[in-house]
This record gives C-alpha cells, sequence and structure tokens, in this order.
C-alpha cells in the first residue's frame, strides 16, 4: 500500500481559494456562546507573516448544518488573523480524562512545507489545571503559548510565533 | 473502521521537514523547538464536513467567466483513498494554479506575464461514493520566484483536502510528467523520499483523454490511515 502522499507548502497565492466569511463559523445561524478569536503571527525576526491561512477546527460544539466547526483566516499585513465562533466545551480525552475547552490550529504560509499544528486554550478556565496537554508542558511560560487571553466581552487573543524567543508550542499529532 | 480511531504516523522521509534550507522562505518559518507529541484525541480524529449545497462545486476552471481562457484544455482526475487502500467518499478537494501564462489572479504576483481575465484558477470538487474526482482546467504555466539566481517553478496545481478527520488536513501541489524543472525545484525536493517525491507527479492517462478535446491526467491522492498497521503492535500512543 502507499504511504501517505507529501505535503508541499500552501504557498503565498493560496487566497485564491479565500472566502472571507469562512472566518465567521456562526454564518449559517448558529446560536450559542458567541466569540471573537484573534492575534498575530509573527516569524522568527518578529517580522508579520502577512500571508498565512490560520485554520481552526473544534469538536465542541457538534457541528451541524448550522455551525462548520472549521473556519479560515487570511493573516493581513500585521500578521493578525480573526474568526468568530462559539465558545468551546470541555470534550472527552483518553480513558476518564477531560480535556478543557480549546480549539485546534493548523497553521498554513508559505516557507512552511507541512502544515503547523497547535490548540488555543482560554484562560481562566479551571479544567486548564488538569488539562492532558497543558498539565504535561512543564515550563509556565511554554504552556502559556497556548492559552488565549480575555481582551475584552468575548474577545481572546493569541499571538503565534514561529520561531525563537516565546516560540508557539507546536504539535506533531 | 471506526471514524475516531487515531491516525497513523506518517512513514520516515515520506513527508519534507518543516527546516527545508534549500527553501528560503523556511529560514525564519520554523520552529526551532521540536513538536510536542500529542495523542490523538476527538480534536484530531474528527474534522469538518462539507457539502455542495454550502460550498458550492467549480469542477470545470474554464466556465468561470464569460470567455474561455486562453492555454491547453486538460481534464485532472484520480481517487482519493488512505493508506490502507480505502476510498474517501464525498470529501472536498480546494484546487487552485496559475494561468497558462504562469501567473496567478492574485494582487500580489508580480510576474511579467499576461493576465487572464476568464481564468480566477480556483476549482472545489467532491469525490464521489468511490473517493473518484475529476475537473476540467488548463494546463498552468512556469513562473519564476526569487528563492535563488534564475529560480522558476515547475509546472503544478495547488491542491487542499481534508479527509475524515482534522489531522488527515494535507496541502499539496501536483505536477507534471515530463518537466524539466522538477529536478531543479526545492519545494519538490524537499522530500527525501523518492517513490513519495515521485507520487506528486500526475501521469499522463489515455482513458481520461477526451477525443478531439482535451489531454488527461491521473492525480491519485493518498490519506494517512487509521488505526495501527499490521506491524505494529498497539498504536503509537
Ligand atoms: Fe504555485
Amino acid at each position: 500500500m502507499p504511504t501517505a502522499t507529501a505535503s508541499q507548502t500552501i504557498g503565498p497565492y493560496w487566497h485564491l481559494i479565500e472566502h472571507k466569511e469562512w472566518a465567521d463559523l456562526t454564518r449559517f445561524g448558529a446560536e450559542g456562546e458567541r466569540i471573537e478569536v484573534t492575534g498575530r503571527v509573527t516569524d522568527g525576526a518578529g517580522a508579520p507573516v502577512a500571508d498565512a491561512a490560520v485554520e481552526i477546527w473544534q469538536a465542541s460544539p457538534l457541528a451541524d448544518e448550522r455551525f462548520p466547526g472549521y473556519g479560515r483566516s487570511a493573516t493581513d499585513g500585521e500578521g493578525r488573523f480573526r474568526f468568530i465562533t462559539l465558545k468551546p466545551q470541555p470534550v472527552a480525552g483518553h480513558g476518564n480524562q477531560t480535556q478543557a475547552p480549546h480549539l485546534s490550529i493548523v497553521l498554513l504560509a508559505r516557507g512552511l512545507m507541512t502544515a503547523l499544528r497547535t490548540r488555543l486554550y482560554f484562560e481562566g478556565e479551571a479544567l486548564n489545571e488538569t488539562d492532558p496537554l497543558l498539565s504535561s508542558i512543564e515550563d509556565p511560560v511554554e504552556r502559556a503559548t497556548l492559552i488565549a487571553r480575555s481582551t475584552g466581552p468575548g474577545v481572546w487573543t493569541l499571538d503565534i510565533r514561529l520561531q525563537g524567543e516565546g516560540e508557539t508550542v507546536f504539535l506533531e499529532v | 473502521m471506526s471514524d475516531t480511531l487515531p491516525f497513523r504516523p506518517f512513514a520516515a522521509g515520506t513527508q519534507p521537514p518543516l527546516d527545508a534550507p534549500a527553501y528560503g522562505s523556511t529560514h525564519l518559518r520554523h520552529p526551532k523547538r521540536a513538536l510536542r507529541k500529542l495523542a490523538q484525541t476527538v480534536s484530531e480524529t474528527t474534522g469538518p464536513h462539507f457539502t455542495p449545497a454550502l460550498f458550492p462545486e467549480i469542477n470545470d476552471l474554464t466556465k468561470q467567466a464569460s470567455g474561455e481562457p486562453l492555454g491547453e484544455r486538460i481534464i485532472v482526475a484520480g481517487q482519493v483513498t488512505d493508506e490502507d487502500g480505502r476510498p474517501i467518499p464525498n470529501t472536498m478537494i480546494e484546487v487552485w494554479q496559475a494561468n497558462a501564462a504562469g501567473r496567478y489572479a492574485h494582487p500580489r504576483d508580480m510576474h511579467d506575464a499576461p493576465a487572464d481575465p476568464n481564468f480566477p484558477g480556483e476549482g472545489r470538487i467532491f469525490t464521489d461514493t468511490e473517493g473518484r474526482y475529476r475537473f476540467v482546467t488548463i494546463k498552468p504555466g512556469a513562473y519564476p520566484w526569487r528563492n535563488h539566481h534564475n529560480a522558476w517553478r515547475p509546472i503544478h496545481i495547488h491542491f487542499s483536502l481534508f479527509g475524515t478527520g482534522f489531522a488527515q488536513r494535507l496541502i499539496t501541489q501536483m505536477y507534471f510528467p515530463g518537466d524539466p524543472l522538477l529536478n531543479l525545484d526545492p519545494i519538490y525536493h524537499a522530500v527525501s523520499d523518492a517513490a513519495a517525491r515521485e507520487r506528486l507527479v500526475s501521469r499522463f492517462d489515455l482513458a481520461i483523454t477526451e477525443p478531439e478535446w482535451a489531454l488527461g491526467y491521473r492525480f491519485d491522492i493518498v490519506l494517512r490511515g487509521r488505526g495501527a498497521t499490521p506491524f505494529e503492535d498497539g498504536g503509537h500512543h
């Protein structure tokens, strides 16, 4: 049997398939706790990554015809992405573990030969203390790279640093 | 096969590294720390489901404007399966590409080649119940890039696939057989395993070719398989 097809970079011109409305996961009429999720993507020199595709997938609330659970946002000239979605609830982990509310993030850009994966958790959630991934990260500075701060009513902010100082924890799944 | 089983790890050398020195844009964009291994959960084993009702199909890229685009009309077809050979039905494929002159309908593409108002260059196709897909387009042109002196990308079509779980998400590029630029391209050569690399090259296929109308190219795509392989004991957690 052949192995999985190799990844190649998304390149600088992926905006041919960009549809700005995909960044709003409530556009099909989903109801619930609406939140805004935003942040900046920067590279190893601290420069904005202005041509990235940031994607989110959330297993909660369950996707249906009114809630796709998936969104894609292009970064702007400052490297900023922005989603409107519904706040996720805790989801099951392995065995009897519970995972704190989170979004799965896939980052694609020129210069990324494969997708970079990370997660976005929410500051102040009691379950963050026992979340299997967060609690496995011993260094508090590294752990903090996965936890969005509340920066306004219903607004959550998490910057993503690809390389160097404050580098985001990226995941192999 | 359950749709919640974790996906297997990739075979060594079949995926490119994030640090690919010959491809300059990777220098400041690859993480320096090793990736942290995460045992897959529902957040990775499940994923989005798209339907043509909400994400309309664009399976003829030559019919997206009032006139016909310039260039050589082609048909691209193939099958999407997992590593166990199981077809992936009803899954969405996004494609995008340069026009026949090697220019993207993109404001940041400054290549001195003619734009084609009849070729926006976006496609969206769904596989059938057997994982098969097919679309009509024009053969893209090669284009220069600034990676190194006299650098040109081999002609290619960009592909985006979702599969059945977010851990299967795949962005890749389909190349064309016999392209002399392939051996000079650091993006293609970032895949060290020769067999995996060569599977990125489509094959001319007379069975897909339509008489008096268009040449056909076959490009099959394989997404990660679920569960343990027969060679593994108990999966990879
Ligand atoms: Fe390209």
